[in-house]
């Protein structure tokens, strides 16, 4: 600090003067910089390092056994010829794309903001009470919410306990195995949303609302002519950041249904998962998972165009 | 001006004033709350009461048969024990070193203009946007490449850098919360940036310190994945994936015995988030960018 200031109060020096003064301003720069390295050279070899490593397995027909254990051959485009004709993963495509907006971009985010509009001008009490449970359910380790819905789910668990008297009852991780971890994952994600959308509608000014009552707009039309728009940046943040965050689910669905029956419930990285672990084929697997962070990469260039970055 | 004063009472009294409709919304709001409670709850109850029973079953027979004998019969070295040894090892090294590393990285972030500072956070905020699930296959293929599969410090390692671009992330915003002035007055008394970081900027900002600590234990404690994928000898495994195995490898699931072992990898959890919650409030806008 002190260096570049000196540096910079000189002023026009001589050549030699100046040549030291850019010397000393690359040295004081290395030295501004220093304290990034240890992360830098974390993110580099153990972040970055498997996302380049991704791009070099997935042109392979690496395997965890057999030949392609030993010498990996370079095969081009082979594996993602294979992705395309492969209906199972397709199919594990548009299951991700449900999951994704069936758990997400409507469960929890309507279930988010509809609890955080209910409690609104609810008393202390009742705010936290609630919060309590919601969040709850968010804290969980992610494989406990999943034993607690297997269990829930289960033919002989407690939901069909409870539908005997309504003669409802059957196997739903078996029948309905999409909609039991959708249900699962709109459970145990609802908090996420439901905090974001408190903050947000707390962010509010109440004369705001209030002048639009008075001007006789009801409970509805305020909500979506004014309520909504004002926090409208809130919203969309939020969108992305469920939609990464579902993206990724795998705990879930791999301990209610490990994708089955057959393949009904197998979404990109379950299936990912199987392929590469189950049968073994490592580069195929690479191959999706790269489609999968390509994927996941797009979403998150959106999300970063509503970041804020402050500089000093 | 007097005019939009003298009216505002009158609104006031006339909202404080319950009107037939809004009791009736009111009362549908509450009523709806009230079952969007009921339902959420109703997951969890096996869970808790599964735990103390002694024979449940995937339902747990009310009335009778409470017992502790499920939690003392989990509570031993092979099944407990040792994972949660584990567990510490993985989540507290993790922690530990991401804190360190990202509390030095976020310092010239926060403290200095720098020619490549904003392309860098924003590659550190789309990092974290990334799924880690994606690059679990390419991590174990580069782990077997060379020879770090089954190592807790390489699986320490891989933790600590999927969760340091928010840790970083979150550091800066703390960071950028405590004055430059107050570093100022020790540069000119000689002390350098790393004492000023040490002594000053750290301590003033000890609650976003434990944020940061605190989210990224939960964060490792809760991961299943990582050490599901990374480490195979079972004396190396954390709970998580003890208790996968607990659940998945019997014929005979011993229920109330897996839910007690769920409540008491749960427990730390819980204490650790009822710290978190006195400041989450203030940290979750900071922390997500969420308000943007």
């Amino acid at each position: 600090m002190s260096a570049s200031a000196t540096t910079l109060t000189k002023s026009a020096p001589s050549p030699p003067a100046q040549r030291r003064g850019r010397a000393r301003r690359g040295r004081s720069l290395a030295r501004k910089v220093a304290p990034i390295a240890p992360a830098l050279v974390l993110l580099l070899l153990f972040f970055a390092g498997p996302v380049i490593w991704s791009f070099y397995t997935a042109f392979t027909d690496q395997s965890l056994s057999g030949a392609g254990a030993s010498s990996p051959r370079f095969i081009g485009l082979d594996n993602f010829r294979r992705m395309w004709d492969d209906p199972i993963f397709i199919q594990s495509l548009v299951l991700t794309v449900v999951f994704v907006v069936g758990s997400a971009v409507i469960g929890q985010n309507v279930l988010g903001m509809t609890i955080a509009l209910l409690l609104r001008n609810r008393h202390r009490s009742v705010k936290a009470g609630v919060a309590l449970v919601i969040v709850g359910a968010w804290v969980m380790p992610e494989i406990v919410a999943a034993f607690c819905w297997y269990a829930y789910l289960n033919p002989e668990g407690s939901l069909n306990h409870w539908l005997k008297a309504v003669g409802a009852t059957q196997n739903w991780l078996y029948s309905a195995p999409m909609f039991a971890v959708i249900l699962a994952n709109v459970w145990r994600g609802t908090a996420f949303s439901m905090m974001v959308y408190s903050a947000a509608l707390s962010d509010i000014p109440p004369d705001v609302e209030e002048a639009a009552e008075i001007d006789g707009a009801g409970g509805l039309r305020r909500l979506w002519y004014v309520t909504f728009p004002m926090i409208r940046r809130s919203i969309v943040t939020n969108l992305m950041l469920i939609t990464l965050q579902t993206l990724a689910v795998f705990t879930t669905i791999y301990v209610l249904t490990a994708g089955g029956p057959g393949n009904k419930s197998a979404t990109t990285p379950v299936y990912m998962y199987e392929q590469a672990f189950k049968f073994y084929n490592l580069g195929y697997g690479t191959a999706m998972a790269l489609v999968l962070l390509v994927i996941g990469a797009l979403f998150s260039l959106v999300y970063l165009r509503f970041v804020r970055v402050d500089e000093p | 001006m007097t005019a939009v004063s003298a009216q505002l009472p009158r609104t006031k009294s006339r909202w404080s004033m319950t009107s037939p409709r809004v009791k009736v919304s009111r009362t549908i709001a509450r009523l709806v709350l009230a079952v969007i409670v009921i339902l959420f709850i109703a997951p969890m109850l096996w869970l808790l009461l599964g735990s103390l029973h002694r024979n449940p079953g995937l339902t747990v027979p009310l009335g009778g048969g409470w017992t502790f004998s499920n939690y003392s019969d989990v509570l031993n070295p092979t099944t407990f024990w040792i994972p949660l040894r584990n567990s510490l090892i993985l989540s507290g090294g993790t922690t530990i070193i991401t804190v360190i590393c990202a509390s030095l990285a976020a310092y010239p972030l926060s403290r200095y203009r720098l020619r490549f500072g904003r392309l860098f956070l924003y590659t550190i905020v789309f990092s974290t946007g990334l799924p880690i699930t994606a690059i679990m296959v390419p991590v174990y293929s580069m782990f077997a490449h060379f020879n770090m599969t089954d190592s807790v410090p390489s699986t320490v390692f891989f933790m600590s850098a999927t969760s340091m671009p928010f840790a970083i992330w979150m550091m800066k915003n703390f960071m950028d919360g405590v004055p430059v002035s107050l570093e100022e007055a020790a540069w000119t008394d000689g002390a350098g940036w790393f004492q000023g970081l040490r002594h000053i900027v750290l301590p003033l900002m000890a609650p976003g310190v434990a944020v940061v600590s605190i989210f990224v234990f939960v964060t490792q404690w809760g991961d299943f994945f990582i050490p599901f994928i990374l480490l195979l000898d079972p004396n190396k495994q954390p709970l998580s994936v003890t208790i996968y195995t607990f659940f998945s490898s019997y014929g005979q699931v011993a229920y109330g015995q897996l839910a007690a072992f769920s409540v008491l990898y749960t427990l730390p959890i819980v204490f650790l988030y009822g710290v978190l919650s006195k400041y989450l409030g203030g940290a979750f806008n900071f922390a997500g960018g969420v308000k943007g």
